[in-house]
């Protein structure tokens, strides 16, 4: 049945004919253009707002918080992608986000050491905390997702009652105090100067990451080349990479250039006795911040999963056409299922680093998250037609919708005026999507 | 008919399914043999589609057997019909439109590392070698479904089908959306998976196209298989009017008989 000569290419085949536009360039370094458009979009608001504030805006100071900022809802906005993918949604990522920061800080302030004798200083205490946390965000997730795929009841039902109840929960478990005072590991999750990986660790990690960068586009292409498919122009396999290992370390040496605060600096200088203060005040350098490194490894396993996995191929296939999925056989439900487990941990991690920055749970912390991250899913590409979005683009999304409002904030625009710039901006980017993909399809 | 006593590989026996009220199909029988061609006629809702339904495991039959390789086994959904190599191109052709012609082929049967990752070369790679055979000019490997054409797509579907060596091959109305040339191509794959030795269920409404396809002629009616009849032993006429009537040519009344020679 097979013949070796069939996996043969056709001559010329393996190289693409000369780009004709800037489009056919583009095309040719297989770019999703879609996330390319939302790359320059977000260049283009860090651009004017530092523009506007008069080069204040984009100071590495700023933009770490800006990516602290925007880090919990882009965790969320990764799972969020594969729930609307499968054509449901998910209302009450906040109030679980909610539910278990509380957990968190009761944990730490009394469950742990008064229940179980874990006192502040037992190891990993931040770890058994964030542990749990994990295990009742895929429980509730998974309850959810239970009732959504095996007993049939609408999505938008079931996580509108869990917006609701769950919240009202927080409320039970703390009797409607705010708590605080949490682990200062645990606090490390939420970024600020110590909670960053700092300097040789920054530079370590951009170098692997332009390495990796090098290893995929190489891989790729032996890849490819093994099996005698075409392959991208040699100039866009050194375009790719140049381009990739000069944002990495980019963004290495901004993130390097963020330094720790005077005050801090010099305490913690003379507990550790670094010596006489130098001219001009000890400058040490944060470097990248820990909800974003967080962050980072989300949208990777996130990425994997939802490419590289049976499981993604299944959510992106049940999308696309619900009975081809049922028909090849896919274990429809169970899929549907996993994707709401996802969600409740994913709703873990994002509650660690709220609460971690608040140190410690307010009633409202997590609210209206639901509703940025469904933005941030949405201007990242995600449809609600089902069976399209990516994680990137909802990563990214969830950042240009942050550089929005912070950068609002910073030229001294109150929050209600945030609000109706972001409204307008979500339904804006979907009717531009929306135009863009009716042009495409005709 | 064929003299050898070889058994079926697949045969349904006594198979009723009800919609609510509807009978859709009842007492249904039906077999194929290796290499024979089954075409299965009738009106709209005559429930052909249906009792391939059961089979194909898309949807539960209320009462009766199904028997592959003379053994009663049980297929309650799509995985167990795949795993007696029963495939279906469906009407539908129930593609991911999303998804490119790769991840269609080997959707619910993706090739992986082994470390369970997906193997998206080998796919490409197989693809690249099924659809040589099946839509030669097809190059358009990584771009998803919906943007090919109704040719391509139906080529898609029945890669999909025969990719994991079928034995028995359901076709719903494979040719219905489909220019001449392309229903020719059709035609000829039809002709070579029957040499190939599988079996085939022809769903057709196209009476031209089961007489010059089928071995044998299933006609369906309100649910009843009518008659299952060699087709060497009836002319077309004869099928026609067991599908618009619902009765075998000898059951006929001297007015039926009058009414449908005034008709031809």
């Amino acid at each position: 049945m097979t013949n070796v000569a069939d996996a043969t290419p056709v001559p010329g085949e393996a190289q693409p004919p000369a780009p004709r536009s800037l489009r056919e360039l583009i095309a040719q370094t297989e770019i999703d253009l879609r996330l390319f458009g939302m790359l320059i979009a977000f260049v283009v608001i860090l651009i004017t707002f530092n523009v506007i504030s008069g080069g204040k805006f984009f100071s590495p100071t700023n933009m770490v918080t800006l990516a602290v900022q925007a880090s919990g809802i882009a965790i969320i906005a990764t799972g969020m992608v594969l729930v609307i993918v499968s054509r449901n949604i998910d209302l009450s990522v906040g109030s679980l986000v909610g539910v278990i920061a509380m957990t968190y800080a009761l944990l730490m302030t009394d469950i742990l050491p008064d229940v179980l004798g874990l006192g502040p200083d037992t190891p990993f205490r931040w770890a058994i905390a964030l542990g749990i946390g994990i295990a009742i965000g895929a429980a509730v997730g998974g309850l959810q997702g239970f009732i959504i795929a095996y007993i049939g009841v609408p999505s938008f039902i079931v996580t509108l009652g869990g917006l609701l109840s769950i919240r009202g929960v927080v409320w039970y478990l703390s009797s409607g105090a705010a708590v605080s005072g949490l682990d200062a590991n645990f606090q490390l999750i939420g970024g600020g100067a110590l909670g960053s990986i700092g300097a040789p660790l920054t530079w370590t990690l951009a170098v692997v990451g332009c390495l990796a960068i090098v290893a995929l586009l190489f891989n790729g292409r032996r890849q490819r080349r093994r099996f005698g498919f075409p392959v991208r122009p040699m100039w866009a396999e050194v375009l790719l990479g140049v381009v990739g290992c000069v944002v990495v370390l980019g963004v290495a040496n901004f993130a390097n250039n963020s330094f720790w605060p005077e005050g801090l600096a010099d305490r913690v200088a003379a507990q550790q006795g670094w010596g006489p203060k130098p001219e001009g005040g000890w400058r040490i350098p944060a470097g990248l911040p820990n909800p974003l490194i967080l962050l980072l490894g989300v949208t990777l396993v996130m990425t994997w999963l939802a490419t590289r996995r049976r499981f993604g191929r299944y959510v992106y296939a049940y999308g696309g056409n619900p009975d081809a999925a049922e028909l090849a056989g896919i274990n429809t439900r169970r899929e549907i299922l996993k994707t709401y487990v996802l969600m409740g941990v994913l709703c873990a991690l994002a509650a660690a680093i709220a609460s971690a920055r608040l140190n410690g749970a307010t009633l409202d912390i997590g609210q209206s998250y639901e509703l940025y991250v469904i933005a941030a899913a949405v201007v990242g590409g995600t449809s609600f037609a089902g069976g399209i979005g990516t994680i990137p683009g909802a990563v990214l999304g969830a950042f240009v919708m942050q550089s929005l409002a912070y950068g609002l904030s910073f030229i001294g625009v109150n929050s209600p005026g945030q609000n109706v710039v972001a409204g307008i901006v979500l339904i804006l980017a979907v009717a531009f999507d929306t135009l863009n993909r009716r042009r495409g399809s005709s | 008919m064929t003299a050898v006593a070889a058994p079926p590989i697949v045969e349904m026996r006594g198979i009723n399914v009800a919609f609510g009220g509807v009978h859709a199909v009842r007492d249904a029988t039906i077999d194929v043999h290796r290499g024979e061609v089954v075409g299965l006629v009738g009106g709209n809702g005559a429930g052909k589609s249906t009792l391939m339904r059961v089979l194909s495991g898309a949807h539960p039959a209320d009462s009766g057997e199904v028997i592959v390789d003379g053994k009663p086994v049980s297929i309650t959904n799509p995985r167990d019909a795949k795993s007696y190599n029963i495939e279906t191109i469906y009407q539908t052709l129930a593609l991911a439109d999303n998804i490119d012609a790769p991840g269609n082929v080997f959707l619910g049967r993706e090739a992986t590392t082994p470390l369970g990752s997906l193997d998206d070369s080998t796919m490409e790679s197989e693809t690249r070698k099924i659809m040589g055979r099946l839509n030669p000019n097809f190059t358009r490997f990584k771009m998803p479904v919906r943007s090919l054409s109704g040719g391509q797509r139906q080529a898609v579907a029945i890669a999909r089908a025969v990719y994991f060596n079928a034995r028995v091959l359901i076709m719903d109305e494979p040719t219905a959306a489909l220019g001449p040339a392309e229903t020719a191509q059709v035609r000829n794959l039809i002709r070579q998976l029957k040499a190939d030795g599988i079996g085939i269920f022809l769903i057709s409404h196209d009476i031209h196209d089961v007489f010059d396809l089928s071995d044998r002629i299933s006609v369906m009616y309100h649910g009843r298989i009518v008659d299952t009849v060699a087709k060497d032993s009836v002319t077309p006429d004869e099928v026609v009017s067991m599908i618009i009537l619902g009765k075998r040519p000898d059951e006929l009344t001297q007015t039926e008989r009058e009414q449908l020679e005034l008709q031809s």
